[in-house]
């Protein structure tokens, strides 16, 4: 019975070994950063924590096959180091003997990559499966560009400054361009209301050589001739 | 009755003109580099001592001329000797070059300034590939920041011949940017007297807040350590004294005509050898205070790449060899590198090309100037910070501030003669006049926005002005001191002012700022006549650098066209008095 036991055990071991080691084929690598992600908040990584990964992994393959039979004793763990980094593969429990297909595994893995980092509060830089390309998030793009909006607005601003300073340079031309028509209109009134009430009629100031004041005369001689 | 002559409303105004206007772009993002270049603390010694012999006294002396004369630069220079009215002419012609080319900088900065009201700023990453699995491989090559400049701003071609399309987001920008100069210079003095209190005062405000926030930095000091040690030997090396003479003279603006036309504006009896003092003081300060800002960064922008280098190192080796998170760390690594090289010889030889070699001395030493500066550098530094996105709305807000201050000196150098011909004032309002420069400028500005466009933009940048100022400057001291004559001048002046010229405004107008500049023109036409060739950096996509090329002959004749259709405006100016007279002589002598 226990030449058995150690027989079955020591298959399962060369199977386990067989089917996982580093660069085997369908094996991926995985490297998880947890101090950088959760600094002292950070778990150590032991036994359970691999439980709960291989859970993750069988969690994945059901929810990506129409086959619901993967089971976590499937999912086959090993060459653990202190990075925290190690190798995986998942074998087909309905074909003896072999390891589900890499890019099954790869597409199940992409199509629940948020669920497995979630449950180990990391993200997809600090848990890499590396060979897994993941999908990078698309930007936040709103439908009408920022930058335009903030243009329009500067835009509609300078052009009203623009345009209120021009109308009101025009008004300002306008006003002038009225005022000296308007003075020369009070100029005539007043012309006519001085000739009346001085009594001196206009005729007799119309002189073309004007009228000369005596008391000035004597001066003459002070100007240098031309 | 004559119309009076537009007037600023006070002094203060004046000063606030020729700061804004003199406090431009180059004292950020120039003064910095050619401080790093030569010596660090070391630069000021040859950058003050030109600064006393020929700052201030050509500033003076272009103040006194228009604020004598009272009329822009051609008339002003018409009635000093009208053999000089070619002077003025080439002053316009200059300025004309200048702001056709100044414009669509403030165009960069509108980009910027508007794309920086994202979160997160979209300099900050790299975009994402078409079937989002990576980054754009030209992202990857260069940063993030490089490829937002240059693919994403300029979208740049890969060499000047391949003229590509006008770009219609740089294009909108452009013509907003000339809307706004529009709106500054519309009514003449009486807009732009308001305009430049703030755009003299607000880049100061905007620097303080720079200032306190960037000596917070982690790692600024090593910036500013690295700065202000100065490396004496470099002060016998006659570039830096070459530079520095360079320097101060394009930084005041001299010879565009703009310090003429805002003198001219001035009240008789205005001190203006005072503003000259003030004016190139605190330019100078600027310059120091913004180097002072801008070496913070980048001790800042060094550090953290440094940082980031030496993470990366460490990631790449602890992956590699599956050691304990955090067993690596700044201190051990060099010790461990070695460790790992005697134990697992094969896989460390195997790693030894993707582990590059930390420095920070070599992120100190990435020397940057111009444009790379302003767009690369800064927004490198500023996606950095917390907070990214008031600090990037203030930067670009106050590199506008700078930009629009320097074109109402350009314009006003183009419209005050303008303006001033009875001709045109007779015919067209001022505000028609302005409307018609600014649209011909944003038209010929478009050429800019093109995929070539940054290529067109370095030739006018680097040779549109330079030569031509030089010779103008030159004859025109040449011709205050020497055809006017310095004694006319100094009565002129005493009765302008008030009180007599200093021994130390004679000395230096008559016989040392000459001599400078004079000097300055034969090193720069010996420098031009020994590169042969002349030679552009075009962006290589793939590569993700620049890369040196030849410029075509077409790019060639452009450039000797420049500079030929300004400094050739002189001695025509005076052939065609001559003639003028010549025939006019005749002609009476033929009626008498």
């Amino acid at each position: 019975m226990r030449g058995f036991l150690l027989l079955a055990f020591s298959l399962v071991t060369t199977a386990h070994a067989e089917f996982c080691s580093p660069d085997s084929q369908n094996a991926f690598k995985v490297r998880l950063s947890i101090k950088t992600a959760l600094g002292d908040n950070a778990y150590a990584w032991d036994a359970s924590e691999e439980y709960l990964f291989k859970a993750m992994v069988a969690f994945a393959m059901r929810r990506y096959s129409s086959q619901k039979t993967t089971q976590i004793s499937n999912v086959l763990l090993c060459n653990v180091t202190d990075r925290v980094s190690f190798w995986f593969v998942v074998t087909d429990s309905s074909k003896n003997a072999t390891t589900v297909p890499r890019g099954e595994v790869e597409a199940a893995i992409r199509m629940t990559r948020n669920r497995i980092n979630n449950a180990f509060l990391l993200n997809d830089k600090t848990m890499q499966f590396l060979k897994i390309s993941s999908t990078l998030p698309p930007p936040t793009e709103s439908s009408v560009p920022i930058w335009l909006v903030v243009f329009g607005v500067v835009l509609c601003l300078i052009v009203a400054g623009i345009l209120f300073l021009i109308v009101s340079g025009i008004q300002q031309r306008k006003k002038k361009n009225k005022e000296p028509a308007e003075t020369k209109n009070l100029e005539e009134k007043c012309e006519v209301t001085v000739t009346i009430e001085n009594g001196m009629p206009c005729d007799t100031l119309n002189l073309k050589t004007g009228q000369i004041n005596g008391g000035y005369e004597a001066d003459d001689e002070r100007f240098t001739p031309l | 009755m004559e119309k009076s002559r537009p007037l600023w409303d006070n002094p203060l105004q004046f000063v606030f003109a020729c700061i804004s206007y003199a406090v431009g772009l180059g004292n950020v993002w120039r003064f910095p580099y050619l401080c790093q270049m030569y010596g660090g603390g070391g630069f000021l010694i040859p950058y003050l001592i030109m600064l006393i012999v020929e700052g201030m006294p050509l500033l003076f002396l272009e103040l006194s001329v228009g604020q004598h004369m009272r009329q822009g630069s051609i008339g002003a220079w018409k009635t000093i000797s009208p053999y000089l009215s070619g002077v003025g002419v080439a002053s316009v012609v200059v300025s004309f070059f200048l702001s056709m080319y100044y414009n669509v900088i403030n165009a960069w900065a509108f980009w910027y300034l508007f794309h920086s009201f994202q979160n997160p700023l979209p300099w900050a990453a790299c975009p994402l590939n078409s079937n989002h699995t990576g980054y754009i491989e030209e992202c990857e090559k260069a940063s993030s920041t490089q490829y937002f400049w240059y693919r994403k701003t300029l979208n740049i071609s890969p060499s000047i011949e391949e003229n590509g399309s006008i770009q219609w987001e740089q294009a909108m920008c452009l013509i907003l940017a000339w809307l706004t100069v529009y709106l500054c210079i519309l009514r003449g003095t009486e807009s732009t007297g308001k305009v430049v209190y703030l755009t003299a005062s607000l880049p100061y405000l905007v620097l303080i807040i720079y200032l306190i926030k960037a000596l917070t930095l982690h790692g600024a000091v090593n910036g500013l350590v690295y700065m202000f040690t100065p490396k004496l030997e470099q002060l016998a090396n006659p570039k830096a004294w070459i530079n520095a003479a360079t320097q101060i003279f394009f930084s005041l603006g001299l010879g565009f005509g703009s310090l003429i036309a805002f003198a001219s504006y001035n009240e008789p009896n205005n001190n203006c050898e005072k503003h000259a003092i003030i004016v190139s003081l605190i330019n100078s300060t600027t310059s120091v205070f913004a180097s002072i800002v801008t070496f913070s960064i980048y001790g800042f922008k060094a550090t953290f790449n440094y940082e980031n280098c030496l993470n990366k190192a460490m990631l790449l080796l602890t992956n590699a060899f599956d050691l304990e998170e955090g067993f690596l760390t700044a201190d051990n690594l060099n010790h461990m590198k070695e460790q790992l090289m005697a134990t697992h010889p094969n896989e460390y030889v195997e790693l030894l090309p993707q582990i590059k070699n930390c420095s920070l001395e070599a992120e100190l030493d990435t020397a940057v100037q111009g444009t790379g500066l302003a767009f690369i550098v800064y927004s490198e530094a500023i996606k950095n910070m917390e907070v990214s996105q008031l600090y990037s709305v203030l930067y670009f807000f106050m590199l506008l501030m700078l930009g629009i201050g320097s074109m109402l000196g350009n314009t006003a150098a183009i419209l005050t003669p303008l303006t001033d011909s009875k001709f045109l004032s007779t015919h067209l309002p001022k505000e028609v006049i302005s409307g018609i420069v600014c649209f011909i400028n944003c038209i010929v500005g478009l050429t800019f926005t093109m995929e070539a466009g940054n290529y067109w933009f370095d030739i006018f940048n680097d040779y549109a002005a330079t030569l031509s100022l030089l010779l103008i400057v030159l004859v025109e001291i040449i011709a205050v001191c020497y055809v006017y004559g310095l004694r006319r001048f100094e009565k002129d002046l005493h009765l302008m002012i008030g009180h007599k010229l200093s021994w130390y405004w004679k000395i230096m107008w008559a016989f040392a700022s000459p001599l400078l500049i004079i000097s300055l023109f034969i090193f720069y036409i010996t420098d031009y006549i020994l590169t042969g060739t002349l030679q552009y950096q075009a962006w290589d996509a793939t590569q993700g650098h620049l890369v040196t090329k030849d410029y075509p002959s077409y790019a060639l004749a452009v450039i000797g066209l420049l500079v030929a259709s300004s400094t050739m405006c002189i001695p025509l100016g005076a052939l065609a008095i001559f003639i003028k007279r010549r025939l006019k002589r005749e002609h009476r002598s033929t009626v008498a």
